[in-house]
């Protein structure tokens, strides 16, 4: 159990966000335990913005993105959507706030139910609403068609009939049906091929752009999130690990585990980083992690203080945040800007 | 059939084409002999046990021969001889065919309805509703199903009513495994979660996810059901403690021939031979369905 | 399987006993005055029913006669036959052995039949052989007792003049005898439990012997039927015990049937004799024997799966 206060929250930015989580934590039971999936997560969006989420496989990304929309039950924290607490909404409450975000899962076809036929399958927002049979069908036509599943012949397949590309876009068209605000996509590419990944991805920003969507993407491929997202957030067994704006985090990363990630990732010209293996060790066991800094047990860097202290997440340069006692050296400031490098001086965050 | 359209996927075109079927010739599964032997035989005993009215028998409680009368191709009616009180044997098969077969829906439909629901809930909500409902049914599955049968026998007097009642409960239990074992399967799946997240209730969920997706499943294992049904109503009326008398029934008709078999081997064997038949018949279909639709069923 | 697993396997089992032998209690008490009624048949009165009612206590309420009923019962107690005035313990135990024997006489019989049917069908899955033996399983699936007794004792029993056509030979009188008259019958029941045991028995050899290790004995110059015999069987065996032991308890139930049309003095024919007499308090005590016993059955199979579980044994292998 941790004990210092979390992983901080240095990053959130308060003014009008439109989701903003504080301090979320996500456990199970398991047969061999208590497993604490997302252990103190802080992050918030603004309306519009894209946040990418990546990590490897078990880091809680997917686990927060569905308690966010409380699908999975939280254990603490906050969650404000639209400057509304909803961590304790009641059932009632929520159904009625559902509408305002949804998801698109990890398996396209799974998320759809087989015996339906397509036609209901994008309405089933609006029919749970009570929407007419009428305006359930000009929705179905609408949506379908923003998806560029406009043909009608779509409408009578099952799920099994369509490709994973065109079942997603029916999942897609599915949440656009009840015009949410939000919308979190859990891995929605990993189970597509390359060349259908890029469509769906265009399809997601053409989406966003012509409806205004604030998205939040998952995703454990660094090379999808970075084209999508205007910051993206790093985790690692259930923590943050680092949060930037992708330009920054990409280009220099402050987090050895960040940097670990992007070395993982064939690059076609070779930046300065490690020498040598980028990660040692072994993932450890989510139901017992290392103390302190989780990382610390497969981090070339770590010293005592990372087994005795929780690094907490504070300002590396502007706009690019780190949880971690020996951040990497980054340039003063964000290469956007492009000024001359100066020595780095780690801004202690409140 | 209409052409594979090929999807343009370098020019990153967002327009879809509906996928078509491939053109395959389409295999014909072969199906199985005794699989078509068995509709048939079951459409038979239908078809002649709804119709007896209409057929040239006469009713199944006067005498329409001298007594014992043994199979043979004479008049319509004593196609199958008599019994021993001269009573057609064909026109008891019939009328008793109605019986067993009615019985055996009703039970098995009730049984499906209730169990399936049941299971439903079971499967879905878990936890206490769950721990309660597999504790009686638990405790119903205890009980050797003749064992029960009888004991229900015990304190009713027997009727239709009755009998219906005690083998739906028979059954009852063997829906809510099926139904509860399959609904656990299908509860955790991702479009059950999306459905949720469209703000579906948990009514709803089951209603509309969750079911259309057991129902297959489940219901294949009807004839199998009525089967086991017809076996313990047959065994129930065997023993005396079925539909009363007059009204004949299978199990019955086996009973009173049994005194006979050296010389009137007829009174007992063909009742016998119908009701191995049709139960035959039953468990074939039912395996077959069962194949198609039960995909944990392994073999 | 921890122990306290098991525990808890067996802990439920008791609270399933519970509530079985509640039901069995329950239900007669459930239409005190209908009981009467049935019980006492024409001669019955407004003043014997409330009589009788008062007399078998039915009049206080089900927790009270199901708690006198368990603490009686656990004592060796199940109450006493309004017909004969013997103790139905004493009845139970003096029909066990014929029950009993059936029982096993009939796995013995469906066993010998369905496991050479079982490994002439794995040997040569999909052939014409395996599909005839399956065919025949399938057959005997669909033949209860009551039609199948009939039909033995037809042709057995009749025509050949191979065994009686009725009645119970005491083992007190010779092994023969005694055999003589439980064949037919224990073939009569055993007919279902062929046809579960060949299915589950072929599915199991067919997935063992795609094994690597049969691979291997093959490879090293053992003859096929050594392989099946030595090799194969074993880990399968495993799954029919479990199923064994399962049928049993299935067949205590079923010896119904035969009990009563070969005049057996069993379990069976003491079940239907009762309720054909009205005799409530032996069918009370005969039918929660018969759960209870089905019930340990299954538990002691349920944990001796858990302890013996055949992966475990799989990679002792291995």
């Amino acid at each position: 159990m941790p004990t210092v206060a979390g992983s901080g929250a240095a990053h959130l930015r308060g003014e009008e966000a439109l989701l903003s989580v504080e301090d979320l934590v996500v456990e199970y039971r398991t047969s061999a335990g208590v497993v604490q999936a997302v252990s103190k997560v802080s992050f918030d969006v603004l309306p519009g913005e894209t946040l990418g989420i990546v990590g490897e496989s078990g880091c809680g990304k997917s686990t927060t993105g569905r308690a966010v929309l409380r699908l999975d039950t939280i254990t603490s924290g906050r969650i404000r959507f639209r400057d509304r607490a909803i961590e304790q909404l009641g059932d009632r409450d929520m159904r009625a706030l559902r509408r305002e975000m949804q998801m698109i899962f990890q398996d396209p076809i799974g998320s759809l139910n087989p015996r339906r036929p397509v036609r209901e399958l994008v309405v089933e927002g609006l029919a749970v609403a009570g929407a007419s049979k009428k305006a359930q069908e000009e929705a179905a036509g609408r949506v379908l068609a923003a998806v560029g599943l406009a043909d009608e012949r779509f409408r009578d397949l099952r799920a099994r009939r369509l490709s994973g590309g065109q079942a997603q876009r029916v999942a897609i068209a599915r949440a656009l049906a009840v015009e949410p605000q939000l919308l979190i996509c859990d891995e929605p590419v990993s189970a597509l091929d390359v060349s259908v990944q890029a469509q769906i991805l265009n399809l997601v920003e053409d989406l966003k752009r012509d409806l205004g969507l604030t998205v939040v993407f998952i995703a454990h491929d660094l090379s999808v999130v970075r084209t999508v997202s205007d910051r993206v957030m790093v985790m690692y067994l259930g923590k943050v690990c680092e949060y930037g704006e992708p330009e920054s985090v990409y280009a220099h990363p402050a987090h050895p585990y960040t940097r670990a990630l992007l070395d993982s990732v064939p690059q076609p010209d070779t930046v300065d980083g490690f020498s040598g293996p980028a990660l040692e060790g072994d993932l450890p066991s989510p139901l017992s992690p290392p103390s302190g800094c989780r990382f610390r047990t497969r981090c070339p860097r770590a010293d005592e203080q990372c087994a005795t202290e929780e690094p907490q997440v504070r300002e590396i340069r502007q706009g690019q945040f780190a949880a971690c006692h020996h951040p990497l050296p980054v340039p003063d400031v964000p290469v956007a800007s492009g000024g001359a490098a100066v020595p780095a001086v780690p801004v202690a965050a409140g | 059939m209409t052409q594979i359209d090929i999807l343009d996927q370098t020019g990153g075109a967002l327009a879809e084409s509906v996928p078509s079927e491939p053109v395959v010739p389409v295999v014909r599964q072969r199906r199985s002999f005794s699989v078509g032997l068995s509709y048939l035989w079951l459409g038979l005993v239908v078809a002649l046990a709804a119709l007896v009215p209409l057929l040239p028998v006469s009713d199944f409680d006067i005498a329409a021969g001298d007594p014992r009368l043994s199979p043979g191709f004479g008049p319509f009616d004593l196609l199958l001889g008599t019994d021993n009180f001269g009573r057609s044997i064909l026109s008891r098969i019939l009328y008793g065919g109605r019986v067993s077969l009615v019985i055996g829906l009703v039970a098995g439909v009730l049984a499906f309805v209730i169990g399936t629901f049941l299971g439903l809930l079971a499967g879905y909500f878990g936890r206490w509703v769950d721990a309660v409902i597999t504790y009686v049914t638990d405790a119903l599955l205890a009980f050797p199903p003749l064992i029960l049968l009888l004991s229900i026998s015990a304190v009713t007097k027997p009727s239709l009513f009755t009998l219906c009642v005690g083998l739906t409960i028979l059954v009852i239990p063997s829906f809510v495994r099926l139904s509860r074992a399959n609904t656990i399967a299908w509860r955790s799946r991702e479009f059950v979660r999306a459905a949720r997240n469209m703000g579906a209730t948990s009514p709803r969920i089951m209603r509309r996810e969750i079911l259309p997706n057991v129902l297959p499943t489940v219901a294949s294992y009807l004839p199998l059901v009525i089967a086991s049904l017809i076996v313990a109503e047959g065994s129930l009326s065997f023993l005396g403690l079925g539909i009363p008398a007059p009204t004949p029934s299978w199990g019955g008709m086996i009973s009173e021939g049994k005194d006979s078999l050296s010389d009137s081997p007829h009174l007992t064997l063909i009742p016998a031979l119908v009701v191995f038949l049709t139960v035959f018949a039953l468990n074939q279909i039912g395996d077959s369905l069962r194949a198609r639709f039960d995909r944990t069923a392994a073999d | 399987m921890t122990l306290f697993g098991t525990l808890r396997k067996v802990a439920r089992s008791l609270l399933v006993v519970l509530l079985v032998t509640f039901m069995v209690v329950a239900l007669l008490s459930l239409a005190p005055g209908s009981v009467a009624t049935i019980i006492l048949g024409p001669a019955a009165t407004p003043e014997s029913e409330a009589a009788l009612v008062r007399e078998l206590g039915l009049d206080r309420p089900v927790w009270t006669q199901y708690f006198d009923w368990l603490g009686n019962a656990l004592q060796g107690d199940l109450g006493t036959s309004l017909l004969t005035d013997l103790p139905v313990t004493e009845m139970i135990w003096d029909r066990l052995p014929v029950t009993l024997e059936l029982a096993l006489l009939a796995q013995v019989i469906a066993l010998g039949i369905s496991v050479p049917l079982a490994i002439a069908a794995a040997a040569r899955p999909g052939s014409l052989v395996d599909r005839f033996t399956s065919a025949i399983a399938s057959a005997s699936l669909s033949i209860p007792a009551f039609v199948a007794a009939p039909i033995l004792v037809y042709f057995l029993a009749l025509q050949l003049d191979l065994f009686p056509v009725s009645g119970w030979n005491d083992i007190s009188e010779g092994l023969g005898p005694n055999l003589e008259s439980a064949l037919l019958p224990a073939i009569a029941i055993a007919l279902p439990e062929i046809a579960a045991f060949q299915r589950l028995l072929r599915t199991d050899l067919v997935s063992t012997l795609r094994e690597d290790y049969i691979a291997a004995a093959r490879a090293k110059g053992m003859s096929p039927r050594f392989v099946m015999l030595r090799h194969a069987l074993r880990p399968s065996s495993f799954s029919l015990i479990t199923l064994l032991a399962i049928s049993t308890g299935r067949l205590l139930g079923g010896t119904v049937i035969v009990e009563t049309l070969f005049s057996l003095p069993g379990l069976g024919s003491l079940v239907v004799n009762s309720i054909t007499s009205r005799d409530v308090i032996v069918v009370q005590g005969v039918v929660a024997f018969i759960a209870v016993i089905y019930v340990a059955l299954n538990t002691a199979v349920d944990v001796g799966y858990g302890l013996l579980d055949p992966r475990v044994r799989k990679e002792a292998r291995a």
